[in-house]
């Protein structure tokens, strides 16, 4: 009995470390700030409980109703273009022998470089005095006459381009390591029965990489809810709010406005829909549904 | 010849998508490259295009006025910094969720810990450890900000390096047992040596994410002294917009100890990088 004990005690010497820097920086902090959204502290001074004056502020809060909304645009963006290019792109790859893995390195590679750098590459080429309009001017497209950055109804999508640009090729990553998982005698199969190749990646493909389908659905939902770097980098949130999104709007209360309260309650809700959203996938692989 | 002609047409039609999704990519990298090069008069006339005259003293003026050498520096200390606090710390707690007998219920329950912590958006505790590093007067300082990226990163390097441990053979480390060695000894002589890809993987990922971090880097350090090189080049991109040649210059500068890493351990990278967020 006592042998078992000590075996438990080293597993914590060994443990703990790391997960007391873990609880200081990351578990405290949000506990913290989950009790500071029920009241009205702007940094210093005194504390004051408010109930849940703070939430009832957000929903009538225009900014945060359009930061909200823009995080759903983001979001759907996301699980749509991204996806259907990195889909495709590794059904492709996958059917390609040559430079297979030069392609590989090209298409991961903007996910290494800085968000700093992807910023600075796309702000030159929107720029409309040096960046693609000089180019597409001459075909007769004005498309890029104005930065797509600068304008109101383009900014949003605009930086959600480039951080999708960035990120595309993380995503045939994933799916290429699932679709070489795939038995090859199924497509053999496929072949004599003469299917065509969007047969082949409909009944066969597709079915064979839904878990890491479905993992990645999940990954871009929790994602793009803290998306930050480049809203910030590259509009700060504007013209006129027009690419405002939630992370954005809270370090602008939290560090401009020293709303600790109000910045904490937009956490706090960041929070609550990101444990909604593992909590259904959770829930959903617990019960064993067919992915 | 070839009895079905789509057989034929197929491959190259395959290399024409990839030619052009490689070129989304490729280029825009590459007329960063070209700005960099080329002297500040040409931009105008020459936007997009190979410079017609390269001048790589726009690397040596960047690297001047960005004053590149303390930077670089302040960049290095925070890798550094963190790696040594993280990567160590992890695979101890690695070690012992892995090779220790410390229970299924204990693994279960750290696990759930770190992954919880891992899909907590950053913006909710953001603010209050801000408050909380003002108090411990920790923040605007290296210390601070390695302590914090040295808990971001542990729950994916525990994940990634434990995942590695447990394929370790137990008879190993119970013969060690046998012959005295206690657990630390185990650690050090055994695991360590046996897994040291799983420590460069980690390192390289861990390495990289300290090296492009903005948001807390933007947060937590305001004295230009000791900013990192990820929001210098923010502000000194904003501070000389209309000098592109500058910009794309130390642009690529930030970009170019990565990349050289990247193009070594390319391998190492893209399984760190993918498997680290699908073990959670």
């Amino acid at each position: 009995m006592k042998n078992i004990y000590s075996e438990k005690l080293v597993s914590w010497y060994f443990l703990s470390p790391i997960l007391f820097i873990h609880f200081f920086v990351i578990a405290l902090p949000s506990i913290l700030s989950l009790a500071l959204c029920f009241t009205d502290w702007n940094g210093f001074g005194k504390i004051q409980f408010i109930g849940f004056q703070n939430f009832t502020e957000l929903f009538d809060d225009r900014v945060f109703k359009i930061a909200v909304w823009h995080n759903f645009i983001w979001t759907i963006f996301f699980l749509t273009v991204p996806i259907a290019i990195a889909l495709l792109g590794a059904f492709i790859l996958t059917g390609v022998k040559r430079f297979q893995l030069v392609y590989r390195f090209i298409f991961f590679f903007p996910y290494i470089l800085a968000s700093v750098v992807n910023c600075l590459i796309w702000k030159y080429l929107f720029h409309p005095k040096h960046g693609l309009h000089t180019f597409f001017e001459d075909l007769g497209i004005n498309f890029f006459q104005n930065s797509l950055l600068t304008q109101k109804e383009t900014s949003l999508l605009a930086v959600g381009f480039v951080d999708a640009w960035h990120f595309w090729g993380f995503l045939v990553v994933i799916y290429i390591t699932a679709m070489y998982q795939v038995d090859d005698t199924l497509y053999e199969a496929a072949e004599i029965e003469g299917a065509s190749k969007w047969q082949k990646f409909r009944y066969v493909t597709f079915p064979s990489i839904r878990p890491m389908f479905v993992f990645s659905i999940l990954i871009i939902m929790i994602w793009s809810v803290p998306a930050f770097d480049y809203v910030y980098i590259l509009t700060g949130g504007g013209p006129a709010y027009s690419s405002e999104v939630l992370a954005n709007y809270l370090h602008f209360q939290a560090f401009r406005n020293m709303n600790v309260g109000y910045a904490s309650a937009i956490g706090a809700l960041m929070f609550i829909y990101v444990f909604i959203i593992t909590g259904i996938f959770g829930l959903l692989r617990r019960l064993e549904w067919e992915f | 010849m070839i009895a079905n002609p789509r057989l034929r047409k197929l491959p190259i039609a395959n290399h024409v998508i990839l030619t052009i999704l490689a070129l989304s990519i490729v280029l825009p990298i590459a007329i960063l490259f070209f700005n960099s090069i080329k002297p500040r008069a040409e931009i105008g006339l020459n936007p997009l295009g190979f410079p017609n005259e390269i001048r790589f003293e726009n690397y040596y003026d960047a690297f001047v006025k960005a004053n590149y050498a303390d930077v670089f520096l302040n960049s290095f200390i925070l890798v550094a910094g963190t790696l040594l606090v993280c990567i160590p710390l992890s695979g101890l707690a690695a070690f012992s969720l892995a090779i220790l007998k410390s229970g299924k219920k204990l693994t279960a329950t750290v696990g759930l810990y770190l992954l919880v912590g891992l899909s907590i958006p950053a913006q909710l505790y953001i603010l209050p450890l801000f408050i909380l590093w003002k108090f411990l007067h920790l923040n605007n300082s290296f210390i601070g900000l390695i302590i914090i990226y040295s808990a971001l990163n542990a729950p994916f390097a525990v994940f990634l390096i434990r995942s590695y441990m447990v394929q370790l053979p137990a008879e190993l480390f119970e013969a060690a047992r046998v012959e005295g060695a206690n657990n630390f000894q185990l650690f050090l002589k055994i695991a360590v040596p046996l897994s040291w890809p799983v420590f460069l993987t980690s390192s390289l990922v861990v390495g990289l994410a300290v090296w492009n971090e903005f948001l807390f880097a933007v947060t937590f350090i305001y004295d230009d002294s000791i900013k990192p090189i990820s929001t210098i080049l923010f502000s000194f991109s904003d501070r000389y917009k209309n000098d592109y040649t500058l910009v794309s210059a130390s642009a690529v500068m930030m970009a170019l100890p990565m990349v050289i890493l990247f193009i070594l351990f390319q391998r190492n990278f893209i399984v760190g990088l993918t498997s680290g967020s699908m073990k959670s």
